[in-house]
C-alpha cells in the first residue's frame, strides 16, 4: 500500500515535459507501481490536451499532401511487445541501467551504504542507493529538491516510514537521517538538483569524490 | 465512468485532480453522477419513458459530439486504425494539425520547425492509431502526448521515460460506456478551462507551453513565487470542482 505519493507540481511538470531527466526517471518509476498517480497523470495529460485544443496556427499549403505521401510509404507500427518484468526494478529503471539489479555497478560510499550513479542530464543527478538493513544514511539537509523512491525494503526518518513505491519529497526545509528497517536491505532511487548538505564533517569531505 | 486498472474500478478524470474524493469515487458512491444510467427496477410505464429519455439523451449526446467543434475524433482514429480511412485522417489532420503547430510554436519552435514536427506528429498519429484506446484517453489527450514527446526531441529537452505499461492482459474491445463518459468528462474539463480567470489560466499555460518551472515563471512575469503557486493551485481546484 503506497502512502507517499507525487505532488501536483511534479505530475504537472512531468505531463508538460519540463522536468530534468533525473526527476522524470523517479516520476516514471513511481507511476509504474502506483495506480493512483497513474490516474492523476492521465488527468494532467487531459489538461494538456484541452489547452492544446484552444489555439491554432496556419499550416503550410502542402502539409497534408506531404503527410499523405509519407504515410503511403510506411507501414503502421504494431504495439511493442511487453518486455519481461523485473521483480524489483520497473521498466524505466531497467532501461536507465541497461539491465536488472545484477547489472548495477555498485560503489561503496561508507557505512556499508553503496550507490550507483545513473547517467542523466546534468540539471539533476540520479542514483541508486543500497542501504543494509538497520544502517543509516548520514544526517543531511537539502539545498534543492530531493526525491527518494523506495524499490525494496523500507526506511524511516524523523517524519515517517517509506516502503516500496513510496516517494519522499525533501526540500530545503527537510533535515533528516534515514535509517533502513531491519529485514531486507533497502534499495532506493534518489534524485536531486543540488548537492546534499551533510552535518558531519567526514561525509562533507567525501562529497566531491562521491558526487552526492 | 469507470475504468478498470488491475481489476480495480477507478473512475476516470473526475478523480484525477482531487485525492480527497478519490476514495468515494472508487467505491462507487458517486455513481449517481452518471448522466445516462437507466435504473434497472423502475416500474413499467416510467421505465419505458426513461428508456425513451435515455435514447433521446444518447441522440443529443451524439449530436453534440458530432457538431464540428466536438466531433467524435476517437471514432475517426478508430476508422484510421481499422480501415486506413484516408478521409477520416484528413479530417483529423484538419482539426489537430493547426493545434499541434500552435502548441509547438508557443513552446518556442520557429514556424518552419513547428511545421516539420507537426507533420511528424501526424504521421505518428496515422501509424499508432491502432494503439489509441478511447476508454483511456480522449483523442486530444492522446495526440497531445505524441506532440509533447516530439517537442522534447525537437527542442532537445531532458529525456523523459514513460512509465511501465499496465499489464492489461489480452486487450478487450474498449468499453463503450467508459469511452462515452471519458469523452463527457473531457468536455467538462475543456469548458472549465475556458471559464478560468485569465490570471490563473495563463499560469497553467506557461507551465505547459513555455517549459518553465515556477521560479522561472516568477522571473519572467515579475510576480512573486507565492502568487504563482497559489494561482496554479486555485486553477486546479476550480477544474476539480467543475468535474465533481
Amino acid at each position: 500500500m503506497i502512502t507517499h505519493h507525487l505532488n501536483d507540481n511534479l505530475l504537472m511538470a512531468y505531463s508538460a515535459g519540463s522536468l530534468p531527466e533525473a526527476f522524470n526517471l523517479v516520476v516514471a518509476t513511481h507511476i509504474s507501481v502506483c495506480d493512483d498517480c497513474r490516474a492523476r497523470l492521465a488527468g494532467f495529460d487531459a489538461l494538456g490536451g484541452a489547452l492544446m485544443e484552444d489555439d491554432e496556427a496556419d499550416l503550410a499549403e502542402d502539409s497534408l499532401a506531404n503527410v499523405m505521401a509519407r504515410i503511403k510509404s510506411g507501414a503502421a507500427t504494431a504495439k511493442p511487445a511487453p518486455k519481461p518484468r523485473d521483480p524489483v526494478l520497473p521498466s524505466p529503471l531497467v532501461d536507465a541501467i541497461g539491465g536488472g539489479l545484477d547489472a548495477v555497478q555498485w560503489r561503496p560510499v561508507g557505512g556499508g551504504v553503496r550507490q550507483a550513479i545513473l547517467r542523466t542530464s546534468d540539471k539533476a543527478s540520479a542514483r541508486l542507493l543500497h542501504i543494509p538493513a538497520g544502517a543509516a544514511v548520514p544526517d543531511h539537509g537539502h539545498q534543492g529538491l530531493e526525491l527518494t523512491l523506495v524499490l525494496q525494503g523500507a526506511f524511516r526518518d524523523e517524519e515517517a516510514r517509506f516502503a516500496r513505491g513510496d516517494v519522499e519529497i525533501a526540500t530545503q526545509d527537510t533535515q533528516h537521517t534515514p535509517i533502513a528497517e531491519p529485514g531486507a536491505d533497502c534499495i532506493c532511487l534518489a534524485a536531486t538538483d543540488a548537492p546534499l548538505k551533510f552535518r558531519a564533517i567526514l561525509p562533507r569531505l567525501a562529497q566531491p569524490f562521491l558526487r552526492i | 465512468m469507470n475504468c478498470r486498472i488491475k481489476g480495480k474500478n477507478i473512475s476516470y478524470l473526475c478523480i484525477f485532480f482531487d485525492p480527497a474524493v478519490r476514495q468515494y469515487r472508487m467505491s462507487g458512491m458517486f455513481d449517481s453522477f452518471q448522466p445516462l444510467t437507466v435504473p434497472r427496477h423502475a416500474p413499467a410505464l416510467p421505465h419505458m419513458m426513461r428508456q425513451k429519455r435515455f435514447a433521446w439523451a444518447v441522440r443529443q449526446g451524439l449530436k453534440r459530439v458530432s457538431s464540428d467543434k466536438d466531433k467524435d475524433w476517437g471514432a475517426a482514429l478508430r476508422r484510421v486504425a481499422d480501415a486506413q480511412d484516408r478521409d477520416a485522417f484528413a479530417e483529423l489532420f484538419g482539426h489537430f494539425g493547426p493545434r499541434v503547430k500552435a502548441y509547438l510554436m508557443k513552446s518556442g519552435a520557429d514556424a518552419a520547425s513547428a511545421e516539420e514536427c507537426t507533420q511528424d506528429v501526424m504521421v505518428t498519429v496515422w501509424r499508432k492509431a491502432g494503439q489509441f484506446n478511447p476508454a483511456r484517453a480522449s483523442a486530444a489527450t492522446w495526440i497531445f502526448t505524441i506532440a509533447r514527446n516530439r517537442r522534447i526531441d525537437m527542442l532537445r529537452r531532458d529525456n523523459r521515460p514513460d512509465p511501465e505499461d499496465l499489464p492489461w492482459g489480452p486487450e478487450a474491445e474498449p468499453d463503450q460506456e467508459d469511452a462515452l463518459s471519458l469523452q463527457q468528462e473531457t468536455e467538462k474539463l475543456a469548458n472549465a478551462l475556458r471559464e478560468l480567470p485569465e490570471a490563473q489560466r495563463s499560469m497553467i499555460e506557461r507551465a505547459y507551453f513555455n517549459d518553465l518551472s515556477h521560479s522561472e515563471i516568477a522571473d519572467a512575469t515579475g510576480l512573486p513565487l507565492g502568487t504563482i503557486k497559489s494561482r496554479i493551485r486555485l486553477a486546479l481546484e476550480r477544474l476539480r470542482h467543475s468535474l465533481s
